[in-house]
């Protein structure tokens, strides 16, 4: 049978504000445990919370970016459930009348067509703190600095249909957060976690098949991956004429597999309803218009933007944009080089091979955008061949220091004096009088290959200071002329 | 003799008659006298109250001013103190003690009192008897074998006992009402938001709210005074200024329009303490306050609506005593199931998870609509009841309970009898209204009280009619005989 996967993802976003979302205590990650916790983060008797409007702002920044519905008054619920790291014996969280309703975003496929995929609420709340189960001698140590800090969570509508599709989703929202300035959206420490809804259903039925939730998947690679083994779990159930329990899983990325956490009937009954200890949150829409009209430039719009700009091709336009900070680092190599092309190049080319070997964000790069940009100045007016601006490279990553001052300091301007290379070719002739006579008895398409073996020779000889161009020429004109 | 009104001790003090450090000694050596008798305290800092009073006399000698400077009085055991043992009367909370001050003690320290211990209470304050205490029952001064109401039981026992001239109390449904009636006391809860709730170990957060307890209405608005005004750190917590409470006292009744319930006076409801009430409307028609029949239709409602609001809350708000951080811990826990399940059934009391278990049923899922949701509309009707209502008057009067106190283990043995206790309270409760009780009578040697309900933050509404009222009565100037005896 032909099957339909059906995919909903609900990604817990960490809201990047200075203190936590009921409490002032700090938010900062690896703190030493405990050290970031207040009493209301205790949940000592007669603590009570109080909201932190600035999560209040950077949720309807979200959904300002998602162009959602957003609703003039919000409620926190309580969300009840005995668990050691939450300390009050409930997460605060938004129910019925969650900040952000309805909004969408566009993620592209494969087939280089748009999507546009619903998000159906983005709530508040606050996140639990962490059990550690190792190092306590039989025992479960309890860290709560991690309780209290905002979450935005964002549930899009079952309308993925691939782990793929999944994962160019998380991708945009991560991209979006990130531009938005709400999130570092570092996943390496949680900043954004993944919920997968997956279940699926025979080609052409409407009814949704029964579904699984697999828990707390934390990169964009277990996404991908958890859900393609649990649409082959599935599916293998259903070949063979079984049927899904409804139930919450987890990934297991050493073994590629989901197992059962809890079924359907052992889930908790969550018995939400208003916290009495707060009010409802009202906001007009100045407020919200006032928020929108200050919302930067978003991936979409900044990819439109370069590709028209810049004259880049839609897919460099689209990496380049992925990220705020990359595209920015883009852009301020672009204002120095005046070259928009050769920057796009150096950028996910050189640069991207770098930063990946160093296992470094952008946001890391010890290469200043001015720097590159200079350096691809120095390309452009002929002071370095590609070949030497790559070794100009390495030694800016490596030390740091100004691309002229490299440039001086090593030498390594680049022979562009013709006389001077003349000099250098006519002794490789001289040196190689057999491979000019087979050169000057070949056809075209022989000399073409062969022409590089005194390209190779004269740069070798002028120790890669010639201007491979100006070489290519000057050959030419001495073995046809 | 050191007088026992707040007004009298602190001229008393202004005057030189007297240091706060001798009648502090006074006071810790009755409370300690007559812990015995009344069992109203649960902790006594006679230490820490020694120094406060020191340091008072000495900031007096050096002519620092605080409104309350010197005065000594008692904080009800649930507002934590700092560096003070705060237990909630609760075996979970037995050692307890909190690294932080909550909002009204830290206002009483600022204004100078000298808090000499804290009062014994029902655990978490849900109760009407004050028998639901881990630290035994508190007594009522008039007559021991009496329950001095609840659940600020303790701190209405003190002030009647002349333990101490004033004390906090808290009131979620008449906790500061009831038995400041059963003791022959005043006490007003103040309008929800009125006063922080911060450091206020929660019952029902959308309905509990401290108040002030003490003999006479003068003396409560001078501690409301104190205990009033907006805290940022709760977020119920009402912006509404403070206004000068002690000025409203002297306003005159005259053409003020009070309401009485028709669902309480036609339909025989008064009971017992009719007399006392129809003597109270006397008292305040020949002051020239006029009465009006007025209408409460869903008032009837209240208790079973209270009774499903309060314990759903509370059965949230206590899950955060679960063994893991501070509290009771059982012994030797086998797995996590184990140490909640034993912690919590050691450390709580009866009364407390049978509301804790009615909370939980009341919002499960499948019951919210049925109990929680239709408690709320009910909720919402009294209100819209009582905004009526006073379209028409300045406050409305009634009983604050059905008679007077009644004996120890009376009514333990059925909860919804001692529910029954709330009936004239608790619609005021659910409006979020300030209300008054004041001593208007006595019935078979017990104290009656009269409850006088205005308007959101019209406190001063109800100052100004409570002082008028004992300035032309004299009930409360009764004191039970056993009140100061020698030794």
């Amino acid at each position: 049978m032909q099957w339909e996967v059906v995919i909903g993802l609900e990604v817990h976003v960490q809201l990047a504000t200075a203190s936590k979302i009921f409490s002032g205590a700090a938010t900062t990650f690896g703190a030493a445990p405990n050290t970031q916790a207040c009493a209301v983060d205790l949940a000592m008797p007669g603590m009570l919370p109080v909201f932190n409007e600035e999560a209040l702002r950077m949720a309807v920044r979200f959904g300002c970016a998602i162009d959602a519905r957003i609703n003039h008054e919000s409620v926190f619920d309580r969300k009840n459930y005995f668990y050691p790291d939450l300390p009050k014996g409930y997460q605060i969280s938004q129910l019925d009348h969650p900040t952000v309703a309805e909004g969408h975003l566009d993620i592209d496929l494969e087939d280089g067509t748009r999507k546009r995929i619903g998000i159906t609420r983005a709530h508040l709340e606050e996140d639990a703190g962490k059990s550690l189960h190792e190092d306590f001698h039989g025992q479960s140590g309890i860290d709560l600095n991690r309780a209290g800090t905002p979450l935005l969570e964002i549930v899009s509508e079952p309308e993925l249909r691939s782990a793929r599709e999944a994962v160019s989703y998380l991708r945009k929202l991560h991209s979006i957060v990130t531009y938005l300035g709400i999130s570092d959206g570092d996943m390496s420490q949680g900043s954004m976690r993944c919920d997968c809804n997956v279940s699926l259903r025979p080609l052409g039925q409407e009814e949704f098949g029964t579904r699984t939730e697999i828990k707390n998947v934390n990169s964009f690679r277990f996404v991908e991956k958890a859900i393609e083994s649990e649409i082959e779990r599935q599916m293998d159930i259903l070949e063979d004429g079984g049927s899904i329990t409804q139930e919450t899983r987890l990934y297991d990325p050493d073994k590629d597999e989901t197992r059962s956490m809890r079924s359907k009937e052992q889930a908790n009954d969550y018995r939400y309803f208003p916290d009495p200890d707060l009010l409802p949150v009202h906001i007009d829409d100045a407020y919200i218009e006032d928020i929108r009209s200050q919302l930067p430039e978003l991936p979409d719009a900044k990819k439109i933007r370069f590709a028209q700009e810049y004259g880049l091709s839609d897919y460099d336009a689209g990496v380049l944009a992925a990220s705020r900070e990359q595209a920015d680092y883009f852009e301020t190599v672009c204002e120095t080089s005046k070259d928009p092309k050769l920057s796009a190049n150096w950028v996910m080319g050189e640069l991207a091979k770098w930063l990946n070997q160093g296992d470094l964000d952008i946001s890391a790069c010890p290469l200043p955008a001015e720097q590159l940009g200079k350096l691809i100045l120095r390309i452009k007016d002929n002071t370095l061949s590609s070949k030497m601006a790559k070794q100009v490279f390495e030694l800016l990553w490596q030390d740091g220091g100004d691309v002229d001052d490299i440039i001086e300091a090593k030498g390594l301007k680049q022979v562009t004096d013709s006389s001077a290379i003349e000099a250098i070719i006519d002794e490789v002739l001289a040196n190689n009088a057999s491979q000019v006579e087979q050169y000057r008895a070949a056809d075209d398409a022989k000399r073409g290959k062969m022409i590089g073996f005194f390209v190779g020779q004269t740069m070798k000889a002028s120790k890669g200071s010639a201007n491979p161009q100006q070489v290519n020429a000057v050959l030419r004109k001495k073995l046809e002329g | 003799m050191f007088p026992d009104t707040v007004k009298a001790i602190l001229e008393g003090l202004n005057k030189g008659d007297f240091s706060s450090e001798e009648i502090t000694t006074e006071l810790l050596a009755r409370a300690n006298r007559h812990q015995p008798d009344f069992n109203a305290f649960i902790t006594l800092d006679e230490e820490g109250a020694l120094a406060a009073a020191r340091q008072a006399d000495e900031a007096r000698r050096s002519g620092q001013a605080g409104q309350l400077l010197g005065l000594p009085f008692a904080h009800k055991d649930l507002f934590c103190t700092q560096g003070l043992r705060t237990t909630c009367a609760s075996r979970m909370l037995e050692s307890f003690v909190p690294p932080y001050e909550s909002t009204v003690a830290a206002r009483f320290r600022q204004a100078g009192a000298v808090c000499i211990g804290k009062t014994n209470m029902d655990e978490f304050a849900m109760g009407s008897s004050n028998e639901n205490s881990h630290f035994g029952a508190v007594r009522n001064p008039w007559n021991t074998e009496y329950v001095p109401g609840g659940s600020s039981g303790g701190s209405a026992a003190a002030v009647a006992g002349g333990l101490v001239p004033a004390a906090t109390g808290s009131d979620t449904g008449g906790s500061i009402r009831q038995p400041a009636a059963f003791c022959g006391i005043s006490g007003l809860k103040p309008t929800y938001g009125r006063v922080s709730r911060l450091g206020m170990i929660a019952y029902a957060s959308s309905l509990d709210q401290g108040g002030p307890m003490a003999h006479t209405v003068e003396d409560l608005a001078i501690l409301l005074g104190v205990m009033a005004g907006l805290d940022e750190a709760d977020s119920t917590s009402a912006e509404e200024a403070v206004p000068d409470y002690s000025a409203a006292l002297e306003q005159p009744v005259k053409g003020m329009k009070i309401g009485l319930p028709r669902e309480i006076f036609e339909a025989g409801k008064v009971g017992q303490t009719e007399p006392a009430i129809q003597a109270a409307i006397e008292s305040l028609k020949s002051l020239g306050a006029e009465f009006v029949d007025i209408s409460l239709p869903h008032i009837d409602l209240s208790v079973p609506a209270y009774y499903v609001i309060a314990p759903a809350e509370c059965s949230t708000n206590l899950s955060r005593f679960d063994g893991v951080r501070y509290g009771h811990r059982c012994d030797n826990p086998k797995d996590l199931e184990d140490l909640y399940a034993r912690s919590r059934a050691e450390g709580f009391g009866e009364e407390v998870k049978r509301r804790i278990l009615v909370g939980t049923y009341a919002l499960s899922a499948g019951y919210y609509d049925a109990y929680y949701r239709k408690a709320q509309q009910i909720r919402r009707l009294i209100k819209q009841d009582f905004a009526g209502a006073f379209q028409a008057v300045d406050a409305i009067l009634s009983p604050v309970t059905p008679g007077s106190a009644f004996r120890i283990g009376e009514k333990t043995a059925d909860p919804v009898q001692m529910y029954l206790e709330d009936i004239y309270t608790v619609p005021v409760s659910l409006a979020g209204l300030p209300s008054l009780a004041i001593p208007a009578g006595l019935l078979n040697g017990l104290p009656v009280g009269l409850q006088l309900t205005a308007n959101y933050f019209r406190e001063s509404t109800l100052m100004q009619l409570g002082h008028q009222f004992q300035l032309h009565t004299n009930w409360h100037q009764q004191r039970p005989s056993t009140s100061g005896r020698p030794d």
